[in-house]
């Protein structure tokens, strides 16, 4: 029972770093409509900054944070701006395949600035591990910050989508970009912000994935990346709170998964129950379906 | 006169391809690893260590060493690129590939074209099986997995072992094959034995969570030490702190960026060289390497020292001259490998006509931060 409690809380520090990710994702897919796959990336670049504010320029870690999350806030617009607006009437293929050249350009700057040897990352939490049950059952302290950020982060977003005017204005740009640009709302700035926040978000989850598991290196936001896509599409891509559940589900699924099932099959459990919760639930476990008035 | 003008422009690009291989007075070799990528430290280790031995041959007179190293990002295709880079470049011999896989993928084609190879560590048995044309200067695999097995065993480190080993690539897979039953032999209980699936997983809790809990006193550790560095981290965070044995892929993580080195404290690791010895030839090679490169050389780079001397070795006693051709250079080494005896860093070494060398395997433990041999 405890050997199951403990898989549990490694399931869910797993999974509360995919969730982190997925918001991003899906806060970008719900607003622009758009598959961010460079996101995975912004989130390698957010962790090289912060690594290089703690370990060259000798920044505490909040600072660094911050210094991480203002560059990717600007790469995100800048990339936004140089590499998608200009195809905000090209068919959603062309942007996906923007994308993903977009991502594999970043993984290469990545290459060029940092390069390929692999570095440590030390953590940015810095406390001890909680320990329970006579030192049976740890859970570490990043695990807990990551699951506090990612709680805070859906509370935060929900209200923001839901009462401020920016937020209004995002949900009506997800709804209808030429509706509401005749009411007045200025699309490009809404999907700017939306870029903004998305890779603001990156930052935070490129150091709390780092964080938990210290390896960085040029491809480190790749494979994180594809699951947290995953996790999304899982919740249902578009919701927030779908974001933060499918997350969890899905670490918590991998580890249990690796422990119990098979340690080689441990990622293809995972994809094979985001296959079957796509057949019976076609737009994920909390997504909407929308129905359009003919 | 426009025939007269292009016949002579044919001469005069003849001449200038010509020109090089006269003047030269140097043997060449290709040095073939990864100097970027995941294993950059590998392949930079080599390349420089190499350089070391071939400048101090060099200085001495007598033959003369050119090295020309490429870089093959640990990716068997780009090594055979940088095998063909190097050969066009006029090498005589290779010293490479460094890792396993681009060894083996460059050891078939070097085989073909008769191009001698000598690898300073690419250690699966595939590298040198069935191809007389490559021999190596480190242990073979199942060499480092037996030797493992064997040394636990007789410095009664554990009873119970827990393995830990990447079951996607035939470096860890090959090391782990001949620990078990070797282990299993001299009394050893193996309680756990988890698996990663590639060099880029990072969660390491249910490997470890099985072996802590079915009590392992050493975690045998046939990895990279890149996934072993998330390993010490994350074994440290759950608070389970046993014997952690590596072999020479474990070599290299005290020089990872970031490193918190006191994780790595105690861990021991099966390595033919370590750069603390009291001999002269390490001192004075460990002194080298630091003025140059400002770090302590891994076994890589001794492993390399070591290659370019063996190399030179045969082929003084061969009278190979820089004139020779590669395919007739590579028949005399075969034959001068197998009679020679050299002693380098890594250990007094011979070899059989497979191309695997013979040597004794040593230890050494990572205190306060450096390698203490063992005993």
């Amino acid at each position: 029972m405890i050997q199951f409690l403990s898989y549990l809380c490694n399931g869910i520090s797993l999974g509360s770093v995919y969730a982190i990710i997925a918001l991003g994702y899906t806060m970008v897919y719900g607003i622009a409509k758009m598959l961010n796959f460079a996101h995975g990336d912004v989130i390698m670049i957010g962790a090289y900054i912060a690594f290089c504010a703690m370990q060259y320029w000798g920044f505490p870690p909040v600072i660094s944070v911050i210094a991480a999350m203002v560059v990717c806030t600007a790469l995100g617009v800048i990339i936004e701006r140089l590499a998608y607006k200009p195809l905000r009437k090209a068919t959603s293929l062309a942007v996906l395949i923007t994308a993903i050249g977009m991502s594999y350009l970043l993984q290469n700057v990545a290459l060029l600035v940092w390069g390929a040897n692999p570095k440590s990352f030390p953590s940015v939490v810095g406390l001890g591990a909680l320990s329970m049950l006579n030192g049976q059952l740890i859970i570490t302290s990043e695990t807990i910050v990551t699951i506090t950020a990612c709680v805070v982060i859906m509370i935060v977003l929900t209200l923001f989508t839901s009462k401020t005017k920016m937020g209004k204005a995002m949900r009506v740009v997800s709804e209808d970009k030429g509706a509401a640009e005749l009411m007045g709302i200025n699309v490009n700035a809404t999907i700017s912000l939306t870029f903004a926040i998305g890779s603001a978000l990156a930052a935070v989850a490129g150091v709390l994935l780092c964080s938990a598991y210290p390896t960085l290196q040029p491809t480190t936001g790749a494979m994180p990346g594809i699951k947290a896509f995953t996790a999304a599409v899982f919740g249902g891509i578009g919701s927030i709170p779908g974001a933060m559940l499918g997350g969890i589900l899905l670490g918590v699924i991998e580890i249990l998964g690796k422990a119990y099932v098979s340690m080689e099959l441990g990622d293809a459990f995972v994809f094979a129950v985001l296959i079957v919760v796509l057949l019976v639930k076609p737009t994920g476990l909390l997504g909407k379906t929308i129905h359009e008035k003919v | 006169m426009k025939k007269l003008v292009s016949v002579l422009m044919v001469f005069v690009m003849a001449m200038s391809f010509a020109m090089p291989a006269m003047a030269e007075g140097a043997i060449k070799m290709g040095v073939i690893g990864p100097l970027t990528g995941g294993a950059a430290i590998y392949g930079n280790a080599v390349a420089r260590g190499a350089q070391i031995a071939a400048d101090e041959i060099n200085a001495k007179g007598g033959i003369q060493i050119e090295l020309n190293a490429q870089d093959d990002e640990h990716d068997p295709e780009k090594s055979i690129n940088a095998y063909n880079a190097v050969m066009d470049d006029g090498a005589q011999m290779i010293i490479g590939s460094v890792t396993s896989k681009p060894c083996e993928a460059v050891g078939a084609v070097a085989y073909e074209e008769r191009v001698f190879m000598l690898t300073p560590s690419a250690s699966s048995p595939a590298a040198i099986e069935g191809k007389d044309n490559v021999y190596q200067i480190c242990f073979t695999d199942p060499n480092q997995g037996s030797a493992s097995a064997e040394y636990i065993a007789a410095h009664n480190l554990a009873k119970k072992v827990a393995i830990i080993y990447n079951n996607g690539d035939v470096y860890s897979t090959g090391i782990y094959q001949t620990f078990e039953p070797k282990a299993k032999e001299l009394g050893l209980e193996i309680v756990s034995v988890t698996t990663v699936p590639d060099d880029t997983a990072t969660d390491f809790s249910v490997q470890l969570a099985d072996a802590k809990n079915k009590g392992a006193e050493l975690v045998f550790l046939p990895i990279y030490y890149t996934p072993a560095s998330m390993i010490l981290t994350q074994a440290n965070a759950m608070g389970y702190a046993p014997t952690f044995f590596g072999v020479d892929g474990m070599d290299g993580i005290l020089t990872m960026e970031g490193f918190d080195a006191s994780l790595a404290e105690g861990v021991l690791l099966l390595t033919p060289f370590s750069a603390d010895a009291e001999d002269d030839m390490t001192k004075n090679f460990v002194a080298k390497y630091n003025e140059l490169y400002g770090e302590v050389p891994n076994q890589f780079a001794a492993d390399a020292y070591d290659a370019v001397y063996a190399a030179v070795a045969a082929i003084e006693a061969a009278g190979i001259t820089p004139d020779t051709p590669y395919e007739e250079v590579c028949e005399l080494m075969i034959e001068q490998m197998q009679k020679l005896e050299i002693t380098g860093l890594t250990g007094t070494m011979t070899w059989d006509a497979t191309g695997a060398v013979s040597k004794t395997p040593t230890a050494v433990k990572i205190e306060n931060g450096v390698y203490v041999g063992m005993e």
